[in-house]
């Protein structure tokens, strides 16, 4: 049909303005910075150095936040598939009514601000909370849990848990149920299909659940800002107290990239993953 | 000269020719069929009618002006969409109305027109209800009364009964023509079914491989079918090569006798005919001897293979409240020899 | 449809238990007449709903919010909806690209994307700016918006539009009467969850507000980490039953399980 060439771009070209200008350049921008020289009593410098690359590298206090950041977000993703594997499972099995209820009760509370869940949290794992109540009423406590990596991986399966039972569940869902079935009828036990049936056609859910929760794990703010206290860092609050409190950004810039590399790291091999899948399937 | 006319109309998508050089003439108030498989480009010949698609060459006349170039929104052609391409959002009133309203017909004319429209296609008191809350035939009549409102010069209809179940079909093709014959609106509809074609149009236009094959009323497309294909792809055809011999075409020991053709002796030939026209009789009578293969019980009609040394020939039994001979009996088939057609191989490879 | 044992049953009662017990404990300890975070357990007290209305921090971080929330998430759909209409319907050489742009906030760190914008702020001299606070929302919000839409037009029937440009409408008629109310539901639904998006954005917000811009959830985390009593329970209930009154809305006009989990 007669349309004019430039229709498309004028329909995208305030978006890919906006976007240029407020996620390109500032990358750019915060990339540039992690390389210029700081001194303490002047502020940013205008030399190129990799010295805080170096530093955070090296230095003991800083491998120490990305060892723990590394360790917890693991831990999040295993205990989160743990969880989230067989809850969506027992979801999709569920009947009529319960089946969207409890899925809105699952996934609804990613809608409430992180702050209120991370809050609720350090109520519930307070010295005086309602978890040591119940630990002490049974004779094992009082037990310290807030300001505790404990503390922090509990909160962040709660908030990370709907990302895992999401793409399991989108997964479950494109699964013919009689898949299931079949099997059966073909003399596998119940534990045999879904090992061999089943699991097979939700890997792919799990692993890009997994990739979402560890991700977001990783470069978590707000738990580990409320739930770990001052001492207990992990790399997103260590960034924002060398912004904040040390007032070294280029320091805090490198840290930041580093994170995004990760990040970035992470989804591509995620993409290698799915693209080597498809290959399989289709050739 | 037709009322709607494509002169030498193609259409090349990627370098693949999918409609070539296309030649039609339509006359007013005519209801022609595009009939063919899928992929046959009847379609794509529609489409480029409705100037949703430009043709790579040739032209389109309506009533003498040249189209070809025309925007589709200037065209004013009614047009029925195989998925009825109702809009969702909007009453059946208000589906209707939208082809006035973008004519700026005032309001009170508009409404009178709708509900006129509507009562003619049996939804009067559907006008309220939105396309969710109506049946597959209410929305099909929707989509008819909306393309007709605008009282288009032509009519275009793309498999408008292909969603329907097969009992609503059948009714449907009834309504469909009543309701061209009412408003004597020029009719094209695109079809793959080829009883569909036969029972509601004035001409069919066979298309093959983006070709127009033939172009002939319903009756003589079935009697004498132009090519091969459209003698098996309308109605069913028992076709058996042999050599003409005698008058006669002769396949091994048997004769078969048709009617008189001028084709030089031992040539290659194919014989027609259809289930229909042959007739069983008892083993021993007839033109030629077999034995039943199989028998098909289907209601109004059985459907036998016998089995002969001419090789397997369908044949047609009306059901007269007689069961036909059960298989593995030897029957003989008889027929007049006028309606056995004969077929040389220059006319297959045409 | 198989039946879950009971083992499955206890399992999910479990899981039930501990996505809800941090938001029903607060919502309890929100009614506490006590000073400190405890359970009410003689009497409901609304005193400390009373003092989130007296304390003007929170209320104007709530007005912030409400404020730049809706108007980032009317900006992405203005963004959203023209450039989801190139996207699907044309191929012009970096359209891979630009969708790629488009969709990478979401798989750039939130903390990344709050130190990119403060170091840009602060070259320009836009910190504090509640113009650019909003544009950096909307980068965040964009995402979820044009995945609805994408999502919406890709699952657009062509030719009713086909039919309107047959029935003589122009081009622009058919956008607005046709094309747009078809897909006001992804573009409303997409609305919402930037909204939502918008409104609880902590980690990058916290790097690029000032005092005079500061919103509901930097507040309340600065409140947070300084001290902790009730009145932190009641304006997160507050937020909770936000929350649910946006949910029940959001499923009964769109179906929540669709925007969350997306289309099947």
């Amino acid at each position: 049909m007669n349309r004019s060439v430039a229709t498309p771009w004028l329909l995208v070209a305030p978006g890919a303005l906006l976007f240029t200008g407020l996620v390109l350049v500032p990358l750019v921008l915060t990339v540039v910075l992690s390389f210029l020289a700081y001194d303490h009593t002047t502020g940013i410098q205008d030399e190129w150095t990799v010295a805080h690359y170096v530093h955070v590298l090296t230095d003991g206090y800083y491998l120490a936040i990305f060892w723990r950041t590394l360790r917890l977000a693991a831990l999040t993703t295993l205990i989160c598939a743990l969880i989230g594997a067989p809850e969506a499972y027992i979801l999709s099995r569920m009947g009529k009514p319960w089946r969207s209820i409890f899925l809105l009760v699952i996934i609804g509370p990613l809608l409430v601000s992180v702050v209120v869940r991370a809050f609720g949290w350090s109520m519930l794992l307070g010295s005086t909370g309602l978890v040591n109540a119940a630990l002490q009423a049974i004779g094992l406590g009082p037990v310290r849990l807030l300001y505790t990596e404990t503390a922090i991986v509990i909160a962040l399966v709660h908030v990370m848990l709907p990302f895992m039972v999401i793409p399991v569940w989108t997964a479950l869902q494109k699964l013919d149920p009689m898949v299931e079935a079949a099997a059966w009828t073909l003399g596998a036990s119940r534990f045999t299909a879904l090992r061999r049936v089943v699991m097979p056609q939700v890997a792919m859910g799990l692993l890009s659940g997994s990739l979402i929760v560890f991700g977001l794990s990783a470069s978590a703010f707000a738990i580990p800002g409320l739930l770990g206290g001052r001492r207990l860092k992990m790399a997103a609050t260590l960034v924002y107290d060398e912004y904040m409190h040390e007032l070294n950004w280029p320091l805090g810039a490198a840290i930041a990239i580093l994170v995004l590399v990760a990040n970035l790291v992470i989804m591509l091999a995620y993409n290698r993953a799915v693209e080597a899948r498809a290959r399989r399937t289709l050739g | 000269m037709g009322f709607l006319t494509l002169e030498g109309v193609s259409k090349v998508y990627g370098g693949v020719p999918v409609v070539r050089d296309v030649n039609l003439a339509v006359a007013k108030g005519e209801f022609v069929s595009l009939l063919g498989p899928s992929g046959c480009g009847k379609t794509t010949t529609l489409q480029m009618i409705a100037g949703l698609v430009e043709p790579s060459g040739g032209r389109i006349r309506l009533d003498g002006r040249d189209i070809t170039q025309e925007k589709p929104n200037r065209r004013g052609l009614g047009i029925v969409f195989q998925s009825y391409a109702l809009f969702p959002h909007m009453t059946v009133a208000e589906n209707v109305s939208f082809g006035l309203e973008m004519r700026n017909v005032p309001r009170a004319e508009r409404d009178k027109r709708v509900a006129e429209m509507l009562g003619l296609v049996h939804l009067a008191d559907m006008a309220d209800r939105y396309p969710r809350q109506l049946s597959g035939g209410q929305r099909q009549r929707v989509a008819i009364a909306r393309a007709l409102v605008i009282t288009p010069p032509v009519l275009l209809l793309d498999e408008p009964l292909s969603n329907l179940d097969a009992k609503l079909r059948e009714e449907m093709q009834f309504e469909l023509r009543r309701i061209q014959r009412r408003v004597g609106t020029t009719t094209i509809m695109v079809t793959h079914d080829q009883a569909e074609a036969l029972s509601i149009s004035d001409r069919v236009v066979v298309m093959e491989g983006g070709r127009m094959t033939q172009i002939d009323a319903p009756y003589r497309l079935y009697e004498q079918p132009a090519t091969p294909f459209i003698s098996t792809f309308v109605g069913k055809m028992n076709r058996i090569a042999g050599v003409w011999r005698d008058g006669t075409v002769t396949v091994g020991n048997a004769i078969l006798e048709s009617a008189p053709a001028d084709i030089a002796p031992g040539t290659a030939v194919t014989a027609l005919i259809r289930p229909e026209k042959l007739r069983l009789c008892r083993p021993g009578e007839g033109r030629l001897a077999g034995q039943v293969a199989s028998r098909f019980f289907l209601g109004g009609h059985w459907l036998l293979t016998v089995a002969t040394e001419a090789g397997e020939i369908m044949v047609s039994v009306p059901n007269t409240g007689e069961e036909p001979a059960r298989e593995g009996e030897p029957v003989g088939i008889d027929w007049t020899p006028a309606t056995l057609r004969v077929e040389t191989a220059s006319e297959v490879a045409a | 449809m198989q039946k879950n044992g009971p083992i499955a049953l206890l399992f999910h009662a479990l899981v039930v238990g501990f996505v809800l017990a941090p938001l029903v404990v607060i919502c309890l300890v929100a009614f506490t007449p006590e000073n400190t975070l405890t359970m009410p357990t003689t009497e409901f007290s609304l005193r400390w709903f009373r003092a989130v209305f007296e304390h003007p921090d929170f209320v104007t971080a709530f007005g912030n919010s409400l404020w730049l929330a809706t108007i980032a998430a009317s900006l992405s759909v203005a963004i959203a909806v023209p450039a989801g209409l190139a996207i699907d319907r044309y191929r012009f050489p970096g359209r891979d690209a630009l969708n790629g742009l488009f969709l990478s906030p979401l798989i750039i760190p939130h903390l990344v994307l709050g130190v990119a914008f403060l170091r840009l702020f602060a070259l320009i001299g836009a910190t504090g700016s509640f113009l650019w606070l909003t544009l950096s929302h909307v980068i965040i919000v964009t995402p979820y918006v044009l995945r609805l839409v994408l999502a919406a037009l890709s699952g657009l029937d062509r030719s009713a539009e086909q039919a309107a440009l047959t029935l003589g409408a122009s081009r622009f008629t058919v956008f607005r009467r046709v094309t747009v109310p078809m897909i006001l539901p992804g573009i409303s639904g997409g609305w919402l969850i930037a909204f939502i998006n918008s409104f609880d954005e902590l980690t990058m917000s916290i790097f690029v507000t000032s005092p005079a811009t500061v919103t509901l959830p930097v507040r309340m985390y600065m409140y947070a980490t300084e001290s902790i009593d009730p009145m932190m329970a009641a304006v997160s209930a507050l937020m909770i039953a936000l929350t649910a009154v946006a949910m029940v809305v959001l499923d009964r006009v769109f179906g929540l399980d669709k925007i969350l989990v997306g289309e099947k």
